[in-house]
């Protein structure tokens, strides 16, 4: 594996080394210090073209905890505000010798084009409303953890399907491991070809959750709204959110996910976000754990991940 | 291939396959063919000798849709680069697009990129106008002055941008009788395409990209054969790119509605699974569709449907497509490859004869576009525009190799059949062994 891009990248085996080798790597996290070699001496850089403080600073802990050097290339302050374009950043990244690239843009494939520019290996940190892999993997760590398997889970992925890297990533990583997928939206937040992905389309919400066991819920952005794919948020709120009576349709051991940040009081509620059966918290802190486990698996080379 | 020592522009073409029919020779002379067939070698008369055993003769290539991008962005582009691209592809005219800056909206402009396409010398630039001043598509441009200008303009057109205002059309259709205009529609409802950034489709929706959906496209085709019905005018469809929008034109046509259409090569043979690498070369407006549409649009060229085959050739500087999906500038290079692309898709397919091709690439966009001198048959008395074409040959399309200022090529790489060997413009050769004169 030399970059990640896509979910849909990772062969089953592959993707249960990633969580596996996360779930080794995790204990790191509970030890008085958290910090491992195995990465010293190599270079990460978090190229950061859309502000997102949460994941920037989960993949700078978890490159720090295995000892890589972390360069911060923002793109507000930096050459690219005064017009530079992405694949000369690249070359300038290239230049100073970057081993591995984290990137987060606006555009979708902007990892992929970077990748073409890049010797070193390139992370999608989230491009456009393409993909986010490592949420998926966070996702897909925390559902095994928390309910002991993956395979035959059933998953409804619930809200703006249509803008969602997290939802497409999920999708292909979820079906690859085995879980079954329903993607849960007002039809114009679903994309019209959604019927030939590897999962079923569902409209109605309260139908699918008493056969759900991990509901993940999705931020909707009030903007949506003015662009008509939903009339108002309390409506939205209404047909889609989930609220405490929602909630009650799901089985007792189900969960519900949120890969943040949340709206709450419109995709869900305080009461269900602040809930014991709610991951959110969870979800983060696997994400250190999960990035970890990539960075390790696209940098590392051969050596072990934990040393004797 | 051409004997150098010929009197004052005399040529005769040898045994070249007129329309690919038995070799004839050709005899060009004062601008005109001169004669055809037996008696050609005969009249020659110190003539310079053009090999041409093998070849195909065509009449000269017409292209209703071109973006030569002078004035304004001769970086991409210049009218006299972008005429010896046409003539390197056995075109004599082009129709150059309006969306230039400034605008081609009045006649200042249609006339100064009618000069520079005459000072070339090339091949004959045939300006369009702009259908509404700026192409803000508010108010109507100067269309008559355009008209009455020097250049002639018979074709106008927002290329680039959809006339999408119901009435604003109906008003440009009726207005262009005057002068046996057409209206030429970049046809593209503006809501329905927001954000778009590719066809909508399987892969825009994996891939994450802004959906251009092909409903867009024949929403606006239909009321526009509908408009122009009612008012009985002449209209044009640019670049039609989807399979319904082929049934539509298909049941205008039917219904008495005077519309003709246009494809472009690349309609005829990408599709969007090219899209899957983000690589914006294949970025272009209207979007390559699926295959499903490939095989339509062949089809309606093959049964006339779609009248002619235009490139649609819009070149774009490196920086402008090396960067990001959504933030690459759409469009892409035909005019070099057109013929090959054409050659590779309709005749080596079946679909269409050498004299079919030069109906769709020659005689038909001149009609369409008024072009006078152009379009016409291979004839003694008639003008002696025409491009011989190796059909034999194969090539691998190099972006560097190509006679345009601009390297976006969606077919680089790629070996294609067919090479044009030689043009000639009013009896001048503008191309001779394949290379620019």
């Amino acid at each position: 594996m030399r970059h990640l891009l896509s979910a849909g990248d990772l062969s089953r085996d592959e993707a249960l080394l990633v969580l596996d080798t996360a779930r080794e790597l995790a204990q790191v996290g509970d030890r008085s210090v958290k910090k491992l070699p195995t990465l010293r001496g190599r270079t990460v850089v978090n190229l950061f073209y859309e502000d997102s403080t949460r994941t920037r600073t989960s993949f700078e802990l978890a490159a720090k905890r295995l000892s890589a050097d972390v360069i911060n290339f923002s793109a507000k302050g930096s050459s690219v505000s005064k017009g530079e374009s992405l694949k000369d950043t690249a070359l300038t990244l290239q230049a100073m010798g970057a081993d591995g690239v984290v990137i987060r843009h606006s555009a979708s494939g902007a990892a992929r084009r970077l990748s073409n520019w890049v010797d070193g290996s390139v992370l999608n940190a989230g491009d456009g409303t393409h993909e986010h892999p490592t949420q998926a993997l966070l996702d897909a760590y925390t559902m095994r953890e928390r309910m002991g398997r993956l395979d035959g889970l059933r998953v409804a992925v619930v809200g703006d399907v249509r803008h969602s890297r997290v939802a497409r990533s999920n999708v292909l990583l979820l079906n690859t491991l085995g879980a079954q997928v329903t993607l849960v939206a007002p039809p114009t937040l679903v994309p019209v070809t959604a019927g030939s992905w590897p999962c079923e389309v569902a409209y109605d919400l309260d139908a699918v959750l008493p056969k759900t066991d991990v509901v993940m819920m999705l931020r909707v952005q009030a903007e949506r709204m003015k662009d008509a794919y939903f009339p108002t948020a309390r409506e939205y709120s209404r047909r889609y959110g989930l609220d405490k009576e929602r909630f009650a349709l799901l089985g007792d051991d189900a969960i519900v996910m949120h890969p943040g940040p949340m709206v709450r009081g419109m995709e869900i509620s305080a009461e269900v976000a602040d809930s014991a059966r709610a991951t959110v918290t969870e979800q983060v802190a696997n994400g250190v754990s999960v990035r970890m486990a990539v960075l390790y698996l696209l940098l590392g080379g051969s050596e072990p991940a934990i040393g004797n | 291939m051409a004997n150098q020592n010929h009197d004052g522009g005399a040529y005769l073409i040898r045994g070249a396959r007129p329309l690919g029919g038995e070799p004839a020779d050709i005899l060009l002379r004062g601008g005109t063919v001169a004669a055809i067939g037996a008696g050609a070698a005969q009249a020659a008369d110190g003539a310079a000798e053009v090999g041409a055993a093998g070849l195909i003769a065509l009449p000269g290539l017409v292209d209703l849709h071109t973006h030569l991008r002078e004035p304004g962005r001769e970086d991409a582009e210049t009218v006299a680069g972008g005429c010896r691209s046409a003539a390197a592809g056995g075109y004599t005219a082009v129709h150059a697009m309006a969306n230039t800056d400034p605008v081609a909206d009045t006649a200042g402009v249609v006339e100064q990129v009618w000069r520079l396409g005459r000072d070339s010398g090339l091949c004959d630039v045939r300006p369009v106008g702009a259908v509404t001043r700026g192409l803000a598509g508010e108010r109507l441009a100067e269309l008559g002055a355009m008209a009455d200008s020097v250049a002639g303009v018979r074709v106008f057109s927002d290329d680039g941008m959809c006339v999408s205002d119901a009435l604003l059309m109906r008003r440009a259709l009726e207005y262009v009788k005057a002068f046996d205009g057409v209206v030429a529609q970049h046809a593209q409802e503006p809501r329905l395409t927001e954000g778009a950034q590719m066809n909508e489709g399987e892969v825009s929706d994996r891939l994450g990209l802004g959906g251009w959906p092909a409903v867009a496209e024949e929403a606006i085709i239909a009321r526009d054969c509908l408009l122009a019905q009612h008012v009985g005018s002449r209209l044009h469809i640019c670049h039609v790119s989807t399979k319904g929008s082929v049934e539509i034109i298909r049941w205008a046509k039917e219904r008495g509605c005077d519309v003709t259409a246009e494809a472009a090569p690349h309609h005829l043979l990408l599709t969007d699974g090219l899209v899957e690498d983000y690589d914006p070369i294949y970025k272009v407006n209207p979007p390559l569709r699926t295959a499903e549409d490939v095989r339509a649009l062949r089809q309606g060229l093959a049964d006339g449907v779609i009248d002619c085959v235009a490139t649609d050739h819009a070149p774009h500087p490196i920086e402008a497509k090396e960067t990001e999906w959504s933030t690459a500038a759409m469009g892409m290079l035909g005019l070099e490859t057109a013929l090959s692309v054409v050659q590779h898709t309709m005749v080596d397919t079946g679909l269409l004869d050498w004299a079919g091709v030069a109906e769709r690439m020659s005689a038909a966009p001149a009609r369409i576009g008024r072009a006078a001198g152009h379009g016409r048959p291979l004839a003694e008395g008639e003008p002696a525009n025409l491009a011989l074409y190796d059909p034999a040959a194969e090539r691998v399309i190099e972006p560097a190799a190509l006679e345009s200022k601009s390297t976006n090529t969606p077919y680089r790489g790629m070996t294609l059949p067919g090479r044009v060997v030689g043009t000639f413009l009013r009896g001048v050769p503008t191309v001779l062994d394949g290379k620019i004169q």
